[in-house]
């Protein structure tokens, strides 16, 4: 088997993750219609969390990420609540600038705290792996994999079968529509930037089994995750899962015929090409 | 104008021109940071202050003009003005590229905004591995003549580089005051305000946007290649770096978009408070103070006075809406 393959299958797993990170941006994004700029510094907090549970508490990291989604959810519904929804009807411009401060204070605040090395967490399966005849998976990647898809599963039964879910859909939807039926739509909305929070810090948890975390990482990982959500077609959740796909793939193959440090040129360039060629997404829907 | 505000401005201009005989060589340099800020932050805001086409990746042209300026300095001995120049022509060409293409495709709002971004980190992952201009080993310029004052090969000392950026931040002020008003300031105001209605006037909204982006771009390209020839030394991952971007964009934000004033007023008070920030932060060992304040400062501008410092300031000081 040439080589490429377990780039592509590593690829493969991490995609899964970069999907559910995208998604939490595209569930914000396609129900509160507020453009999150601190997407990856609100990842970077959750792993934080993580870090911190395992020095405290030993916390495995698959334990925690049901925690830290918690807290990241009450922090997404408190500062949907608190800030932004006044930011609904103000012009597009000044939720950007709203958000990129949040952006610049939530990083600069890690930074006092944790200073700016990088850290990492230790697990008794870092260096385990599964052997499919020539093809060797790590297991943190199939375990982190694993869990996003269960992250997703979860939520698309979520928005397909739950009220809050359904009642969600309808405030994106139409949201005076969803009002003169009794919704009260800035709750709606305050949940939903909690469930998009929830994703991105249980996509963080994951992410954390395969990389390091450290402060500036946030604004890299909200670039990504715009990347992949426009790839893929904002508010489609297979869009988000296909567009972390091709993003994890492609990266693969980089590092792989490349240089790694080259990576992320072949992700923007897909972004490039999907904002012209495609604006909507490759499996977006024409607005 | 009145006579209160021309006593406001020529008391500002003379302060500014007396400054560096009475500062240390410190405050002189933290003078030019402010200089630079205010100068990038006009450019930015002819086309996101005049026009509404927002750009989170100016770093990209800022780091155009400064590549191209050093780089043919560096390698050929090419006249720096040359260089500069040449410069601002790659820069107005990629801008108008950008600009043509998410145009012409209809990329407007929030996805012209991560367009930028997408270009300018783009460009950045290139130069890491564009050997010719260093690389992510940066590119150095030979530093010579610290204390002459050659203006014709950019070669002097700080205080030579601070009146160049003076100049350059007052004919920005004089140009932008031209641009608004003359029919195409009237144009982007309309297109800022409100696109549709703009275009069904009959105004080519196209073309216009196109001249935003590139004019911009150009001049942001200029300052770029000058204040090359000022640090001498060029890494990818600083000169093009997105928080540059947002840096550029922060000074016009504190200090009013859209206004004339407004980016030089956010320059002096996110530098003065930013290098203030840095010392305490050195001094108690607490790293990321300025960029807390920047981030507190966006956030507390948006929620409280979402049109800036400048005017509220100038309403303050009684002087009118002359001074915009």
């Amino acid at each position: 088997m040439p080589g490429w393959v377990n780039f592509v299958v590593a690829g493969l797993l991490t995609g899964a993750v970069y999907g559910l990170m995208a998604l939490g941006l595209s569930v914000i994004f396609g129900v509160v219609r507020v453009v999150n700029f601190a997407h990856g510094e609100m990842m970077m907090l959750a792993m934080y969390g993580v870090i911190l549970l395992q020095r405290w508490a030993g916390f495995d990291p698959l334990v925690s990420a049901p925690v830290v989604a918690a807290a990241l959810f009450a922090l997404g519904y408190a500062l949907q609540r608190g800030l932004l929804n006044r930011f609904i009807s103000r012009p597009e411009h000044e939720q950007f600038i709203l958000m990129l401060g949040v952006a610049a204070l939530l990083t600069s605040s890690m930074l006092m705290v944790f200073g700016p090395d990088a850290a990492s967490i230790d697990t008794s399966y870092a260096l385990d792996s599964y052997a499919l005849g020539s093809l060797i998976l790590d297991k943190v990647r199939v375990f982190a994999a694993s869990g996003a898809i269960l992250c997703m599963a979860l939520l698309w039964a979520f928005f397909r079968l739950s009220r809050t879910g359904k009642a969600i859909r309808a405030c994106a939807d139409n949201p005076v529509g969803a009002a003169v039926a009794g919704l009260d739509v800035n709750r709606f909305y305050a949940t939903a930037f909690g469930i998009g929070a929830a994703c991105v810090a249980a996509a963080g948890t994951f992410l954390l089994l395969l990389v390091d975390v450290q402060p500036y990482l946030g604004a890299d990982y909200t670039l990504l995750s715009f990347v992949i959500v426009i790839i893929g077609g904002l508010g489609s959740m297979p869009g988000a899962l296909l567009g972390g796909v091709l993003v994890g793939v492609s990266e693969g193959l980089a590092a792989y015929f490349v240089a790694p440090s080259l990576k992320s040129l072949f992700s923007y360039g897909l972004l490039i090409l999907v904002l012209l060629v495609r604006p909507q997404g490759l499996m977006g829907r024409r607005a | 104008m009145n006579r209160r505000q021309g006593l406001a401005l020529a008391l500002a201009g003379a302060l500014l021109v007396a400054a560096p005989v009475f500062v240390g060589p410190y405050l002189l340099s933290v003078l030019i940071v402010f200089l630079v800020a205010a100068y990038l932050g006009q450019c930015w805001n002819i086309m996101m202050g005049f026009a509404g086409q927002l750009s989170i990746g100016h770093a990209l042209y800022y780091g155009l003009g400064a590549y191209t300026a050093a780089a043919l300095f560096a390698h050929f001995g090419t006249l720096p003005w040359l260089g500069v120049i040449l410069g601002m022509a790659v820069a107005a060409l990629v801008a108008a590229s950008i600009a043509a293409l998410s145009f012409r495709f209809a990329v407007t709002g929030v996805y012209f905004a991560l367009l930028t971004i997408a270009f300018n980190e783009f460009t950045r992952i290139l130069f890491e591995h564009f050997e010719w201009v260093g690389g992510t080993a940066g590119l150095f310029l030979h530093v010579a003549q610290i204390n002459a004052t050659d203006l014709v090969h950019l070669r002097g000392s700080p205080g030579m580089f601070y009146y160049l950026l003076l100049a350059l931040s007052a004919g920005a002020l004089w140009l932008s005051r031209a641009l608004l008003r003359r029919r195409i300031g009237f144009y982007w105001l309309a297109i800022r305000e409100d696109e549709p209605a703009a275009a069904a006037l009959g105004i080519d909204t196209f073309w216009m946007k196109l001249a935003a982006v590139t004019l911009s771009g150009a001049l942001t390209a200029l300052g770029g290649g000058i204040v090359a020839f000022y640090d001498n030394n060029l890494y990818p991952d600083t000169i093009f770096a997105t928080s540059r971007s947002v840096e550029i964009i922060t000074a016009p934000i504190i200090g009013g978009m859209g206004t004339l004033f407004g980016p030089i007023v956010g320059a002096f008070l996110l530098t003065t408070m930013g290098e203030a920030m840095t010392d305490f932060g050195a001094e108690f060992g607490v790293p990321g103070l300025k960029q807390w304040l920047y981030g507190g400062a966006l956030v507390a501008i948006v929620l409280l006075q979402p049109a800036g410092v400048w005017p509220w300031v100038r309403d303050r000081l009684g002087l009118g809406e002359g001074l915009r």
